[in-house]
């Protein structure tokens, strides 16, 4: 045994050595949450005077907030106080200890999407291998990195390390107190991802929170913060299409871009948090405030996202069109089976001039899933000539499922012009029967005509996140006809 | 027989539109099934390819020795049983490669055969394009997905040359066609006569026939076949209607 955690202590080890890992100390705070324990957390984490303070307005605001229950989203009400807001990592030897010991049924899914031997038993919580081949992946893509400027770390290290760069940005996209989780997430949030792409950069890889290691316990309340200067390009990939575990309910991310003059960020998300069973016990409640502030002119954010897990998804990617001529844009595919629940769509802030936003949302409920759109396009008086064209379709399989459309819109300016177009159509018993006709089982027929739906989505994703994305389509949606 | 069709009773929503009908086929023929609006033509093809609301009451039909009834729509299909639809659906975002793609190789797997590999399809479907006169850009197109009334019969005869089928039933493919596209769909189908292939063709219009000569005509009116014979009847409806017919068989 002790030879285990001698190992177990080494790969710790190995993995800050590489800048991936945060190191935390192994124990857990009391549940509950006041000022002691955001002071406590923060003195952990050896934070710098200006983030404590942060952290406490936050938690100043949240007090003063309430739980919006605007989506109607049905739910067991959230104990805020029977949550520990700091737990290190859960010790490696409870953890499975090879894939031996796997729920079977987890990795028939790893297997039917397609995921690598390697990343399988890391994505099961296996406690050994499996990390060091992402490690010396990750190391490589490092050291490129660094040749071409970019910073790209936890945002732990980043306010040791770039404290005047955390400082500067921190909340000028998604301020504390923009609502209730946004507030409990500044207060508390333990880690997540940040980047810097300097001046003329053109980043020279997809980022991706795949090869940051430290994922364990960071899930609960992530934080990411990505500043593109002027002139540069990155595109940041999160999360991946295998079912992910997670010992908490409860998920509060915030998730800020700002793009200054000229730079774009290409954002696209894979979400496949665990949904609960099929009567709806368990799954997470996944409660994300995500927001791009395109500053500079001519800048452009582009949110693609695939929502498949969590039994509650609460999630509006938006854009501040601030700068003029820049561009955000909305590609969304949410699916919703068994008793899932998801309220998703996005904000497009028309402030400056020649402002273009496209919005595409493809919604699909199987079961007795409710899927809604809810969307705002707001156009300023400063909007001269600003545009707008959105597009959302809805796909009902049985009819016990519900999709919803909430396109809300505030037009200050004359010149702006709005395009609206919305479908809900079920997978026809026709189209079901051609497909069969020639040859193709009831199974594969509803995924071609599911994928066919999804299609102006998944072409935005990069190439391989795309495959895996309709994968997943599949296998969330089976089990949803006949 | 390929097809062997006893009795058959079939009802839609509790309606019985096929109401005992007997209709024997060998392999290699052409029977040609004509007759009045309403009389069940689409029903019974709809039924032999096995649509679920088509609920068959009473009968049999078999298929090379098979049960058809037994078997689902698309292992009907991947048996070798296709149906060119009366109205196609339109399929957004699954291009036309794609489903035929699936549609291929789910037929040889069945038969034990490799799947097809990319690069030998796209050669495979291009010559069936080329030889249904079909512009290649409709193979990049979603299934059906804008097509023009015409274009989507002839997306029918193409996607049955690719699957060569044993028993094609092509329900009313020449109804919307041009002259010049009725040619290439009868072209179509006079290509894939091979002594061993099957057709069913349900036509309101003789026309067709004088491109396709068919083995057999069959009039069905009420449910049932009527009256059979060979291709002498069709040109008979022609010229008298059904009428004559059905006071006759009343
Ligand atoms: N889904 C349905 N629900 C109710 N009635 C139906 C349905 N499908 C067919 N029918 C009825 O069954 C009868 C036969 O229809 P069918 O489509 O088989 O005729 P058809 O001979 O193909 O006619 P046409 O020459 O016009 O294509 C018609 O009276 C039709 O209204
Ligand atoms: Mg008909």
């Amino acid at each position: 045994m002790a030879s285990k955690q001698d190992n177990v202590k080494d790969i710790v080890d190995r993995k800050y050595e590489h800048g991936f890992f945060t190191d935390i100390e192994a124990d857990t705070v009391a549940p509950g949450l006041d000022e002691e324990v955001i002071r406590l957390i923060s003195k952990k984490k050896g934070e710098p005077a200006f983030m404590l303070d942060w952290r406490l307005k936050a938690f100043a605001y949240w007090q003063s907030m309430q739980e919006p229950d605007w989506a109607k989203l049905k739910r067991d009400a959230i104990d805020y106080q029977a949550i520990s807001y700091y737990s290190a990592p859960k010790s490696k030897a409870d953890a499975p200890k090879s894939l031996d010991e796997v729920d079977p049924k987890l990795l028939e899914t790893y297997d039917k999407l397609g995921i690598p031997l390697h990343e399988r038993a890391r994505l099961a919580g296996v406690a050994v291998d499996a990390v060091f081949d992402s490690v010396s992946v990750a190391t490589t893509f490092k050291q490129k990195l660094a040749e071409a400027g970019v910073l790209f770390c936890s945002f732990s290290e980043a306010v040791k390390d770039h404290p005047e760069l955390v400082e500067r940005y921190l909340g000028t996209v998604v301020p504390q107190r923009d609502n209730f989780f946004a507030a409990l997430n500044s207060a508390v949030f333990t880690d997540g991802s940040f980047v810097y792409i300097p001046r003329g950069v053109r980043c020279p890889m997809e980022l991706s929170t795949y090869f940051r290691i430290n994922a364990a316990n960071t899930g609960q309340f992530e934080r990411t913060l990505i500043i593109a200067d002027e002139g540069s390009y990155v595109s940041y990939l999160e999360g991946c299409t295998a079912p992910q575990r997670d010992e908490n309910q409860l998920h509060a991310a915030v998730v800020e871009l700002i793009a200054e003059k000229d730079a774009e960020i290409k954002y696209s998300t894979v979400q496949n948090w665990y949904p609960g069973d099929e009567e709806g016990r368990g799954g997470i409640y996944n409660f994300v405030t995500k927001r791009g502030d395109c500053r500079g002119n001519r800048s452009k954010i582009s949110w693609t996202q695939v929502e498949a897990g969590s039994a509650i998804t609460w999630k509006y990617p938006s854009c501040v069109l601030r700068g003029n001529d820049s561009i955000g844009e909305f590609y969304s595919v949410a699916v919703t089976n068994n008793l899932q629940q998801a309220d998703t769509g996005t904000k497009m802030i028309h402030i400056g001039k020649n402002t273009r936003s496209t919005i595409i949302s493809k919604g699909i409920s199987a079961g007795r899933a409710q899927n809604a759109y809810r969307g705002l396009v707001k156009m300023f008086p400063t909007a001269e000539n600003a545009r707008n064209y959105s597009q959302c379709d809805s796909l009902l399989m049985g009819n016990r499922c519900g999709a919803h459309t909430f396109p809300y819109m505030e037009i200050k300016n004359p010149t702006a012009k709005v395009e609206h177009e919305a479908t809900t159509s079920k997978i026809a018993d026709d189209q079901l029967f051609y497909c069969r006709q020639r040859g193709l089982s009831e199974e594969d027929a509803v995924n071609m005509i599911v994928n066919g739906f999804c299609k102006e989505v998944f072409r935005e994703l990069p190439m391989e996140f795309a495959v895996e994305a309709q994968a997943l389509m599949n296998v969330s949606l089976e089990g949803a006809v006949g | 027989m390929l097809l062997e069709i006893n009795n058959l009773h079939a009802s839609v929503n509790d309606v019985e539109i096929i109401k005992g009908l007997n209709l024997t086929i060998a392999p290699g023929e052409v029977h040609a099934i004509m007759g009045p609006n309403g009389s069940g033509k689409s029903t019974l093809a709809q039924a032999l390819a096995g649509r679920e609301d088509y609920l068959v009451t009473d009968g049999s039909v078999s298929y090379k020795g098979r049960d058809l009834l037994d078997m689902e729509p698309d292992a009907r299909a991947r048996a070798g049983v296709f149906l060119g639809f009366q109205y196609p659906v339109e399929i957004p975002g699954v291009s036309n490669v794609y489903l035929l793609k699936a549609a291929l190789n789910a037929r040889r797997k069945e038969k034990g055969e490799p799947e097809i590999d990319a690069i030998e399809f796209m050669r495979f479907i291009k010559d069936k394009a080329k030889l249904m006169e079909l512009d290649e850009k409709f193979l990049s197109r979603g299934v059906n997905e804008g097509f023009s009334g015409g274009e989507k019969k002839r997306n029918e005869i193409f996607q049955m040359a690719v699957l060569e089928p044993d028993l094609a039933i092509l329900d009313e493919t020449d109804s919307g066609l041009d002259i010049d596209a009725l040619k290439v769909v009868a072209n179509g189908v006079n290509k894939q006569r091979d002594g061993q292939r099957s057709f069913l063709l349900i036509t309101h219009y003789q026309r067709l026939l004088d491109y396709i000569e068919p083995d057999h005509v069959h009039v069905l009116a009420n449910g049932r076949i009527i009256q059979s014979g060979s291709k002498e009847l069709a040109l008979e409806l022609e010229e008298h209607g059904y009428d004559k017919i059905l006071a006759a068989a009343s």
